[in-house]
């Protein structure tokens, strides 16, 4: 796998000067870019990046999270999806067009405290983000254990291309559902849950070391899958 | 005056044993509570407060809301075990107005907007009382602020200087706070080169005034410096300054 060179920074360093791109959590002061979290940072021809190591939860457009239904009205859900913004679900996303509050019963779908693996429909900060169900996968989740970690964790989580949740799934037997919101859910044999969980919390405190994939392989005790 | 006791001794040394111009020890933890999104935990001298930061998360009650931003409190309260005599638990007149700055000290340096709709609130908890324990609060806050990853453009830092024995000195301790004749603590944003927090008491000529402000202004810039090593040490352990790792996603 490529290797590549970061920077450990802090709110208020300063990651680079001169003419950059420069991507989220990092703020452009005269010529200088400004860390602001902290996190590892990326100096490259493509710009300045920076991954950030802690931080809340905020919606973006088509991400997959974990939520759970925490009140009902007449014409919809309330979804907690562990951010400062609740998710809506919209009744007529589930019961489709014809929906009508007189003939339908919402809690014949979902009841208060059912987990749901949604998707963030529609969000743009000036009202609470839009949930849908509509997808492969997506749906209440009946069973399973969950694991929550720090939403900035997550795509290391996922690995490349997904090659880090496949092989804890592999090797445990397990299913995961990543949400982007940091919630995990795990299903599987008890023993499988166990390590699965174990595995999550490994890849999150040890997020921003190299050659994480090797150590959870040997840690789920996985042979050696040679080279990609 | 004659009555006095002294507060430096001729040659120069302070009740505890410092220069006119030396910090107290000072130790910094980041992220001591589990349960708080982000927390800090400070010994600045005889000072040992915690600061938690909880947050963005929704703002009750509905009314509060600011739709373009974040609503931030501050809450600064002092143990009823942090001083000699038991101090009563409900918040005093003195605890609300320093509630009220250390917010006004840290809100330039966050990026409320970030978060509209949402409360980030900021928990000071003084267990221990020295002097200065409204900058070593704003001080701890800004870890904190760090540590539950809300942007911000730049660390806040605090630290104080004042008048002892006619003299300016930095970073009072309580006795020199008490019987000295002025107290000054400044909170700033280093990088910025902003100031945040400005207040004083006692009477200063323009020339104290300035060296005052000048020796604070030194003496948060060493504080800066080890709040960068509390933060490392919490996140990048005893690793190098630069890191390796994998491509992701």
């Amino acid at each position: 796998m490529p290797l590549i060179t970061r920077k450990q920074v802090i709110p208020g360093d300063v990651i680079a000067s001169g003419d950059y791109r420069y991507g989220s959590y990092i703020e452009k002061r005269g010529s200088d870019y400004i860390a602001l979290r902290i996190g590892l940072a990326e100096v490259s021809r493509d710009g300045v990046k920076l991954i950030p190591l802690t931080g809340p939860y905020i919606p973006h457009v088509d991400d997959q999270v974990v939520g759970k239904v925490i009140d009902m009205s007449g014409f919809g859900w309330e979804i907690d999806i562990n951010s400062s913004f609740f998710g809506y679900l919209p009744a007529s996303f589930v019961f489709g067009r014809e929906f009508s509050p007189a003939t339908h019963d919402l809690s014949s779908k979902f009841k208060v405290g059912d987990l749901l693996l949604c998707k963030i429909e529609a969000f743009d900060r000036s009202r609470d983000p839009q949930i849908s169900i509509r997808g492969p996968g997506l749906g209440k989740v009946p069973e399973g254990e969950i694991v929550k970690i720090s939403p900035t964790k997550v795509p290391r989580l996922i690995g490349r291309k997904g090659y880090m949740v496949n092989m804890i799934s592999a090797q445990t037997g397990c299913e995961l559902k990543v949400g982007q919101n940091g919630l995990v859910v795990v299903s599987g044999p008890p023993e499988g849950i166990l390590k699965a969980a174990n595995a999550i919390r490994m890849i999150e405190e040890e997020a921003h070391l190299a050659d994480l994939t090797t150590k959870v392989q040997n840690y789920l005790g996985a042979e050696a899958q040679g080279g990609e | 005056m004659e009555n006095k006791k002294k507060l430096i001794s001729d040659d120069g040394v302070r009740t505890d044993g410092r220069r006119w111009n030396e910090l107290r020890p000072i130790r910094m933890e980041v992220g001591q509570l589990k349960n708080a999104d982000g927390s800090a935990y400070i010994e600045f001298g005889k000072n040992k407060i915690v600061a938690a930061v909880y947050g963005p998360k929704e703002v009750h009650p509905k009314h509060m809301v600011l739709p373009d931003r974040a609503l931030i409190r501050c809450r600064y309260h002092m143990a009823p075990f942090s001083v000699d005599e038991r101090k009563n638990p409900a918040p005093s007149r003195r605890e609300i107005e320093i509630s009220k700055v250390i917010r006004e000290a840290l809100e330039p340096a966050l990026i409320a907007e970030d978060y509209p709709r949402a409360a980030i609130q900021i928990f000071v908890e003084v267990l221990q009382s020295d002097g200065g324990s409204r900058v070593a609060g704003i001080t701890a806050s800004s870890l904190a602020l760090s540590d539950a990853g809300i942007n911000m453009r730049d660390r806040v830092v605090g630290c104080s200087s004042g008048i002892v024995d006619g003299q300016v000195v930095l970073d009072l301790n309580d006795t020199e706070d008490k019987e000295g004749s002025g107290d000054m603590p400044v909170a700033f944003m280093p990088n910025l080169n902003q100031v945040t927090l400005l207040q004083v008491d006692g009477i200063y000529t323009p020339e104290n005034f300035r060296k005052a402000f000048e020796l604070a202004m030194t003496g948060g810039r060493m504080v800066y410096e080890m709040q960068r090593k509390a933060l490392l040490e919490k996140y990048f352990g005893a690793s190098p300054s630069e890191t390796a790792m994998e491509e992701e996603e």
